[in-house]
């Protein structure tokens, strides 16, 4: 499965049913700036939990948080290895 | 109650001293404390509030910090109205408070009134005020938390319980700059404001508007020295390319369970500070802190301080404090306090290897990013859904907001209707309408049946 291609679409789909407006999804967008909040990036990880398998965030407790888009991606596609 | 010239925080703050050179700093406001304590924001003068009971809605922080310091001793009782609970309450704890005065900074929840008498818009300019402060009131402080049925419960504070954990001395109050990610309504920000207030320091604080990069920034500009938030504040902050605007010696996390992720995450970020994080609860009042970088609690901490009494009974946590509420308003609420005066927390600990560590709530009670959601709430909604027969909602662990609500949904047995991708959305579409954002399930799991207990109660058990 394409990573990205993956995260792309679970960012539009939360982004829909929160009824958030969706920055273009740039890899040097700010997370914080992408219009979605802390609420639907949880139910992001949460689905992409369920699709990819792996969450980055839990597995290493010593990693730093990802801050841009493109970090937010590299940090799923190290995960799957 | 009536109380021979009790502290007030007019008089505590005026105490505490360093009146001109320490400010509060809001969004789009600054003013000293001095400017806060002799003028007002409020459209009338500070008198007119003697005896009454306010109920202070204003959206804005800043504005309601300042109506607070006239209000404490001239006012009967002041209800703290979050600006996150929804305005549909307003009538309902207006009602339950008996609330004679409406204070708001926003004009749609002015000429809506919510049934009450008299409305007093809170302005931006400070003028003086020609209240007599003497003959003052001992206020009843009330803070909103969540309950079961999806109407607040009112607790009853004063600033003596509040205060107790707050004031402390401060031997470096002027290079002080205290900030929260937390709105001073909520237990957890209060505290900070009032640390602020009673210990001479400056405050920054945010707004429920503001954008996270904005605070972030607003406080680095003025050099916040120590800062407070829930772990999702914090995730929220490191997930920021602003946290480095701030450089605090000093970080606390309270209001949810602090796990060893976010404890690494903050300390990796902010090498240089002292980080703690804080068991409190608005009906138990601060508890304690941990200080030695690690999740959980070792036991000896129950005891370190005779001054708060705290006991592990059947998993769950007790508190008996000066610090606890005195009682919830309503009197079909829950009891507050046992019989002895212990509050049950309700959160569940476990002893492993030594050390205690908090499990969760023994109500199923889940905390979504430091906002409690009550399974039943959610399961009433899901359950008048046409095609469910009954449900069950629990919480799945989540790295950014610590938990997230799930629900398993029993279908009637007579449902022959679509799929059941169709039908899910279908429930979730129901819940959306009806239910805050963070209590709408993030799965709905169809299955077979639920697990009743011999008592007749659903089994609950986390995802």
């Amino acid at each position: 499965m394409d990573v990205k291609a993956e995260i792309i679409a679970q960012f539009k789909q939360v982004a829909q049913e929160q009824d958030k407006r969706l920055a273009p999804l740039t890899d040097e967008l700010a997370l914080l700036n992408s219009g979605l909040d802390s609420l639907c990036f949880a139910i992001v990880v949460a689905r992409l939990e369920n699709s990819l398998g792996v969450d980055p965030f839990s597995d290493d407790e010593d990693a730093r948080f990802p801050v841009t888009f493109g970090d937010f991606v590299r940090f799923y596609e190290n995960a799957k290895g | 109650m009536q109380k021979a010239n009790p502290i007030t925080l007019w008089s505590s703050i005026i105490a505490s001293g360093n009146l001109s050179k320490r400010v509060l700093v809001g969004v789009d406001a600054k003013a000293t404390w001095g400017e806060l304590v002799y003028g007002t924001l409020l459209d009338c003068p500070t008198d007119q509030f003697r005896g009454k009971c306010v109920l202070l809605a204003t959206t804005d922080q800043f504005r309601a910090s300042a109506a607070l310091i006239q209000l404490d001793g001239m006012a009967r009782r002041v209800v703290l109205f979050p600006p996150d609970v929804s305005l549909d309450h307003l009538a309902y704890v207006a009602k339950t408070a008996e609330a004679d005065v409406l204070i708001t900074d926003n004009a749609g929840t002015a000429s809506a009134r919510h049934g009450i008498g008299r409305v007093v818009m809170c302005g931006r300019s400070a003028v003086a005020p020609d209240a007599d402060r003497e003959e003052q009131l001992e206020t009843e402080w009330i803070l909103l938390t969540s309950g079961t049925t999806g109407q607040p419960k009112l607790a009853v504070h004063t600033l003596g319980s509040l205060a107790d954990s707050a004031w402390e001395t401060n031997p470096n109050a002027a290079a002080t700059v205290w900030s929260t990610f937390y709105d001073m309504r909520r237990y957890g920000g209060l505290h900070i404001f009032l640390h602020a207030a009673l210990t001479g320091t400056s405050l920054v604080v945010s707004s429920a508007l503001e954008p996270v990069a904005d605070f972030l920034a607003r406080a680095g500009a003025h050099g916040v020295t120590h800062i407070s938030g829930t772990p999702s504040h914090w995730r929220r902050a490191l997930m920021s390319p602003w946290a480095d605007r701030i450089a605090p010696g000093y970080i606390r996390m309270s209001g949810e369970i602090v796990d060893q992720a976010i404890l690494n995450r903050v300390k990796a970020q902010f090498p240089q500070a002292k980080i703690e994080h804080t068991f409190a609860s608005t009906e138990a009042g601060v508890g304690f802190n941990v200080s030695d970088g690690l999740m959980g609690f070792p036991p000896e901490i129950l005891t370190r301080n005779p001054k708060i009494e705290m006991q592990i009974e059947d998993g769950t946590l007790k508190i008996r404090s000066t610090r606890t509420a005195t009682r919830y308003l309503v009197a079909e609420s829950p009891v507050l306090k046992d019989a002895d005066g212990f509050v049950d927390t309700g959160d569940t600990v476990e002893l492993r290897n030594g050390r205690y560590y908090f499990t969760g709530r023994r109500d199923g009670t889940i905390n979504v990013g430091g906002f409690k959601v009550h399974p039943e709430e959610v399961e009433a909604v899901i359950n008048r859904h046409p095609q469910v027969a009954m449900s069950l909602v629990k919480a799945k662990k989540s790295p950014i907001t610590g938990s997230l609500v799930v629900a398993d949904v029993v279908l009637n047995a007579a449902y022959t209707g679509s799929g059941p991708e169709a039908l899910r959305d279908g429930i979730l579409q129901f819940c959306s309408a009806e239910l805050d954002a963070h209590k709408v399930p993030v799965t709905i799991n169809i299955v077979p049946m639920l697990t009743i207990a011999e008592s007749g109660k659903l089994v609950r058990r986390d995802a």
